[in-house]
């Protein structure tokens, strides 16, 4: 049965790993109160809700708060368990999925800053290292039209927001996805054509324009 | 069906005991193969091509790499002697302490351990506050899976077992039974439990292994 008890969810538009559960309930149809929070300058309900990492994104469900985007993930997934299964039935692909989604975390986001805020050697190294993941995901895509298989998963849902950023490492790394990671360009417009990914990921350019300020900003810091 | 369970691990490392932690607490018979890590065997490499990096679980044969995803494909495959909650919220919060654990306490307590001066302050003072973020979660629980051990217990016995060998070797004071009563209770209780005793490496020779690994390099 369907849990119709309020959802909220503190964000931030731009935060990849906010998309990841956008697009876990839009997957679910879970109608939810949208905050937008500005990280410049918190709510008293973030720090009250997120006290240990005062981080977004966070799900508030039944008034209590679950921290941590995969973590809420799963917790959507085992919540409203009864549509659109995010993670798979068998212990070992839940095992893969699991895996995978981790890579992702240890891997994308600090390398991607990298190719973005440093230069000459550190960042070439850095670009490659990126690229390397993004061709070992490439690797356990293989002919599969998601991570998931046949339908989006776990994994699919913890990579495509970060579609939102390929054209600022593209930019900053002075490369093409489309001729370094073919397939992971395809798996990325595949996804697309699903709305819950397409209605949750915001403009391509907004963002890209939102990352080079960011990253003028940062490098003006130093 | 026969069952065949592998892990490839080193009985001194906190982290591949964790997974010997469930395999025993849950009956279930495995295989340890000792991995030599300045001279990984091709069975490790080809398990776990992407990290390279023990402890890996191989069950008839199919291998499962990170020791926190191992131990929930335990948790999954093995009902007996569960280690998480039923209740999905509760599973959340485990999975947030068990992964704050990992990402928060561990790197800054193991730069306290391996650094001098400044440095090594300044890592002292982050992980102290970790710590009494962690020790809150105990409140008034005897452990952090509440009456039984659970997954963050599992995770977390290294801050105590390991880090007080480690403290001894280099001569940090961290984690005192002054600075932290209730986890210090918590470590206590934790190794007195029926069937843990033989799931952590014996003290004095892991003391041996630790003070090896924290040799202050001239």
């Amino acid at each position: 049965m369907a849990d119709s008890s309020k959802v909220t969810l503190l964000d931030s538009w731009y935060s990849p790993f906010g998309m990841r559960v956008r697009i876990a309930l839009a997957q679910k149809e879970i109608e939810y109160e949208y905050k937008e929070e500005n990280l410049s300058d918190k709510s008293p309900l973030l720090l009250q809700m997120n006290p240990v990492k005062k981080q977004i994104p966070v799900l508030i469900h039944r008034g209590k708060p679950v921290c941590e985007s995969l973590i809420i993930v799963q917790y959507i997934d085992e919540v409203w368990n009864q549509k659109s299964p995010l993670l798979p039935s068998d212990p070992y692909q839940r095992a893969r999925a699991r895996f995978w989604a981790d890579f992702v975390d240890q891997k994308i986001y600090s390398l991607g800053k990298q190719v973005w805020l440093s230069t000459g050697e550190a960042q070439e190294a850095a670009k490659k290292e990126l690229l390397d993941t993004f061709k070992l995901l490439e690797g356990e895509l293989g002919q599969k039209p998601y991570f998931g298989g046949e339908t989006l998963g776990f994994v699919d849902v913890a990579l495509i927001p970060f579609y939102t950023w390929f054209s600022s490492f593209e930019h900053c790394g002075n490369f093409t996805m489309v001729e370094e990671c073919p397939k992971l360009v395809a798996w990325a417009h595949k996804c697309m054509e699903k709305e819950s990914v397409s209605k949750t990921l915001p403009d391509l350019k907004k963002v890209f324009d939102f990352l080079m300020d960011f990253i003028k900003k940062q490098k003006a810091n130093k | 069906m026969a069952e065949e369970v592998k892990l490839l691990g080193v009985w001194a490392s906190p982290i591949s005991c964790r997974v010997e932690t469930a395999l025993k607490l849950k009956g279930i018979k495995y295989e340890l193969i000792t991995e030599d890590l300045a001279n990984k065997s091709p069975l490790l490499l080809n398990s776990n091509p992407v990290h390279k990096k023990i402890p890996v679980l191989l069950h008839n044969g199919k291998p499962i790499a990170e020791s926190i995803v191992i131990l929930e494909y335990i948790e999954e495959t093995w009902k007996g002697n569960p280690i998480l909650p039923e209740d999905p919220y509760e599973r959340a919060m485990a999975r947030f302490w068990a992964k704050f654990v990992d990402e928060q306490c561990l790197p800054v307590i193991v730069k306290a351990c391996s650094s001098k001066g400044k440095e090594q302050e300044q890592a002292k003072e982050e992980a102290i506050d970790h710590l009494k973020t962690l020790e809150c979660q105990l409140k008034d629980k005897r452990f952090f899976g509440g009456d039984t051990i659970g997954l963050v217990d599992i995770v977390a016995i290294v801050i105590w077992y390991w880090l007080q060998l480690i403290q001894e070797a280099v001569g940090l004071e961290l984690l005192t039974e002054e600075r932290f009563p209730t986890l210090f209770k918590w470590g206590d209780d934790y190794v007195n439990c029926i069937g843990i005793k033989e799931c952590l490496p014996p003290r004095d020779k892991l003391l041996a292994v630790v003070k090896e690994r924290f040799k202050p390099s001239d």
